[in-house]
């Protein structure tokens, strides 16, 4: 597998391989001190069916993109992979890869943590469940808006 | 050619498909009146917003969309 360095930002259609991704961003971020990575995944609970997320292809991917900008110039990164699925997926399924690199643990751990908060309630994504009744639009939660106030 | 809209995420529901061509030019007044009283609605709400040609509008009512434009309809976000 070969990432873009020293940011790898990708819209993914379809499932990913965690391992492969997070062996490649290590080999490629040598010089790092420490690498941080979240994967986040559909939960397996209540009667859910499926997820499905949407996007809007003019904004979301650049939007991405601008994030990790911010969050390399502000935690001083040596690398960031952040990807994320559109699509329909299952319970288990992995939702999103959030990696980041850095010179100390402080600022990896920071920047994943970052980059998450921010993928939750303020990227283009729309989310969506299927239960037994029917399809369910997710509304963002208040702890989501909390989560990301601390960034201010 | 026109200007299409675009309903993301919820708004799709409330608009009965995801997208509609509506004749050129288009202004804030004139989107209301063609999403109807339910979307429009939502539209007044500080959270929803308008991006035109593939960007934000900072100032949704100052909308003014030419022929070929895309106007896509953002409810509020939930990824990750």
């Amino acid at each position: 597998m070969t990432l873009s360095t020293p940011r790898d930002v990708r819209l993914l259609d379809q499932g990913l391989s965690v391992g492969e991704a997070l062996a490649a961003f290590n080999a490629a971020h040598g010089e790092a001190g420490g690498i941080v990575s979240f994967l986040g995944k559909v939960r397996p609970e209540g009667d859910v069916k499926a997820l499905e997320l949407a996007h809007y292809e003019p904004l979301t991917l650049p939007g991405m993109r601008e994030l990790t900008e911010e969050a390399f110039e502000r935690f001083s990164l040596d690398g960031a992979l952040v990807w994320h699925r559109v699509g329909t997926m299952t319970p288990g399924d992995t939702i999103v890869l959030v990696a980041a690199a850095a010179r100390h643990r402080r600022n990896a751990f920071e920047a994943a943590d970052f980059l998450m908060d921010h993928l939750k309630s303020a990227a283009w994504f729309w989310k969506r469940e299927r239960r037994s009744d029917g399809w369910h639009w997710i509304e963002p939660r208040g702890q989501d808006h909390a989560d990301l106030a601390r960034w201010k | 050619m026109g200007v299409r809209i675009l309903f993301l995420g919820p708004l799709s529901d409330l608009a009965g498909g995801s997208e509609r061509e509506v004749a050129a030019p288009l202004d804030w007044a004139g989107l209301l009146d063609h999403v109807g009283p339910d979307i429009a609605e939502q539209l007044g709400e500080a959270r929803v917003n308008v991006a035109c040609g593939g960007k934000v509008l900072a100032d949704k009512t100052a909308l003014h969309a030419q022929d070929g434009d895309e106007v896509a309809l953002l409810p509020p976000v939930s990824g990750g």
